[in-house]
């Protein structure tokens, strides 16, 4: 499900001058390993496809056997989430919300800062500079979410949102994951638009720059729309993640799935009740564990469509120079 | 079939710690003694299971050829397999009823009912709480009804003399010992609870969330309690006599109620006599009693249960 975030046409693969010939050359001097490693490289090729289809076929049986109980009506629309407590209920609205709020937030800082940062290092920082620049952005990449979760929970709620800017505000909240998430994605953001905004050709500069733009009108004006479908791309896939993102969401948002109105208060994503209730102990095959599963499903349909989206988009708004 | 609760999983990690440590140092200990074969059968509670797996644990390091399964068929269902004699061993979080013992009785089963340890689970607030230092467990019942739901939002819905600060709960979750025993203590029911509230197998979460917001409570095992009593404060709970503070003490003497509880292990008389190795994990679990207690995050036995314990033993063997 990797989405395509070159900017560039596809490379031109290099052939030799009398190709026909060369082929089929090879073609009747087969090597005796020559076979077993066609075979290593095709399972290869093959492994990912067939683990995809893996986790489908495990997500999907089990959500099928929790849509037998459970309407799918209900599923959707259900306002109350509350599988394992002895009055059921399994509406996964809550959930959505949760994540809704945490992604919305997240992109809320990631977005400004990540495609300011991307700016910088392509339009107007020194060649020396962005060789510094740009892996040190990358490092924050590395950073284990569990440790930014820590930092949420820690770091953020306390000192930052309480002491710092004196909110009321309860220790676990959607508002301090999704900051610490949006963090987590702007180098993902900044790293793959600055690679779209570098790949648009200088030409295009230099003729802005020629007819008497400033830099900030060239960099607004010709380079941004030109790149827009690396950026596009950029952000969608950090949105994907921000979907996806367990670890911040399980240690600082909160463990109690409800509709929240405002952002100080806590609330469980469905990242977040799929790692709370994986750890817990339902019997294997009952109902409260096939939950698991219908949440899984519906987060994986999720961040499918949030791809195809993205695909679509930068089919339908690339430019190819 | 109930599994054991997530509170007290960290005790077989505890127990495989120390022995470890008593392995290093008991290595010379008396070889001869591990002369003893066989299965014992122990089922029930769910609650009293850590126990009897952490005694399990212990006694195989000297007996490595029993073998002694522990099954988690709840109190009721273990007596009934009790009963019906086809276990050594019932685990009880509660005295047997009457009509248990008669089955017991029909069938010829002879018992005695050990104390093996107290369990108790303490009710903490914000230290910045100044309204609810005694709550009486109607007030308790009134914040984690399951009518509560969306209904008793703030403290002064609880009591109109309290403060309308917004009510933020941290509880147990549904999978655990302590959610079980807490509903059933208060609410009159196991297994009914609210379920508006933050639902967590990690008592950590209960602290880091009742220690960091005001109108905040949560509940957990006494002992976890013990080792954050700076950053929260315990609520003294009145059940109709006073109110009383949780401790050590006053869970050992049942005066803390209803959130402390003896636990019991009920051993049948015809196995201990029969099967040496009943016998011998017995003895060892009666011998090792509080060691076991505090390896599984229980309350020990004071002075005098120890005795009355010894004394039960006593029992089986003349």
């Amino acid at each position: 499900m990797s989405v395509n975030l070159t900017t560039q046409g596809p490379s031109s693969r290099t052939t030799g001058p009398e190709p026909a010939f060369n082929a089929s050359r090879l073609h009747h001097r087969r090597r005796p390993g020559e076979a077993a490693i066609l075979i290593v490289l095709r399972g290869a090729a093959l492994l990912s496809v067939m683990v995809t289809v893996g986790i489908i076929a495990a997500l999907v049986l089990p959500a099928v056997e929790f849509f037998r109980e459970i309407s799918f009506g209900d599923f959707l629309t259900g306002t109350r989430w509350a599988p394992t407590f002895a009055d059921q209920s399994f509406g996964v609205v809550p959930l959505v919300l949760g994540t809704l709020w945490t992604t919305v937030i997240g992109l809320c800082v990631a977005v400004p800062f990540g495609l300011g940062a991307a700016v910088f290092l392509s339009e107007y920082a020194s060649p020396r500079l962005r060789k510094w620049l740009k892996p040190i952005l990358e490092l924050l990449a590395g950073v284990p979410s569990v440790v930014y979760g820590f930092f949420a929970l820690q770091f953020v709620t306390p000192y930052f949102l309480r002491d710092f800017l004196g909110m009321e505000i309860q220790p676990y909240n959607v508002l301090a994951a999704g900051i610490v998430l949006g963090v987590m994605i702007i180098p993902t953001i900044a790293s793959l638009s600055e690679d779209a905004l570098s790949a648009v050709p200088n030409a295009l500069r230099d003729g802005s720059l020629a007819i008497g733009a400033n830099r900030m009108q060239t960099t607004l004006r010709v380079v941004f729309p030109a790149a827009l479908s690396g950026i596009a791309a950029a952000v969608v896939l950090g949105i994907s993640r921000a979907v996806g993102e367990t670890m911040i969401v399980a240690l600082a948002a909160g463990t109690q799935a409800r509709m929240i109105t405002d952002p100080t208060k806590g609330a469980q994503t469905m990242t977040g009740f799929i790692a709370q209730a994986a750890t817990g102990e339902n019997p294997v095959g009952s109902l409260e564990y096939n939950t698991l599963f219908a949440v899984g499903l519906l987060l994986f349909v999720i961040t499918l469509v949030i791809n195809m989206i993205s695909i679509a988009l930068v089919r339908r708004i690339r430019e190819a120079y | 079939m109930k599994l054991t609760s997530i509170r007290r999983v960290a005790a077989p990690v505890a127990v495989a710690a120390s022995l470890t440590l008593l392995a290093a140092c008991g290595g010379q200990s008396n070889g001869a003694e591990g002369s003893v074969s066989g299965e014992v059968l122990a089922d029930g509670s769910s609650t009293v299971a850590p126990l009897t797996t952490a005694a399990q644990e212990l006694f195989r390091e000297e007996n490595s050829n029993v073998n002694v399964s522990v099954a988690t068929s709840g109190t009721g269902g273990g007596f009934e397999k009790f009963c019906a004699g086809k276990t050594d061993i019932s685990d009880a979080s509660r005295p047997i009823k009457d009509e248990e013992a008669a089955v017991c009785e029909e069938n010829g089963i002879e018992f005695t009912e050990i104390v093996v340890a107290n369990d108790a689970l303490t009710v903490v607030v914000n230290p910045e709480n100044d309204w609810a230092d005694c709550l009486t467990t109607e007030q308790l019942s009134t914040i984690w009804a399951p009518e509560s739901e969306g209904e008793v939002m703030s403290w002064s819905d609880v009591d109109p003399s309290f403060p309308d600060t917004p009510l933020d709960l941290y509880g147990a979750g549904t999978d655990s010992g302590t959610f079980d025993y807490f509903t059933e203590a208060i609410n009159g029911e196991e297994g009914a609870s609210r379920s508006d509230y933050n639902a967590t197998e990690d008592d950590n979460t209960t602290v880091q969330g009742v220690g960091g917001s005001e109108g905040a409570m949560g509940y957990f095992g006494l002992s976890y309690f013990e080792e954050n009593s700076d950053t929260l404060k315990a609520v003294e709970v009145d059940s109709g006599s006073g109110c009383v503070a949780p401790s050590i003490e006053t869970a050992q003497s049942g005066e803390y109620t209803p959130l402390s509880r003896p636990l019991f292990i009920y051993v049948a008389k015809q196995s201990y006599q029969d099967k040496p190795q009943v016998a011998a994990f017995v003895d060892y679990y009666v011998e090792n009693i509080n060691e076991i207690a505090e390896l599984a995050q229980f309350v020990p036995l004071n002075d005098e249960q120890v005795g009355e314990s010894e004394d039960e033993l006593a029992s089986l063997q003349g």
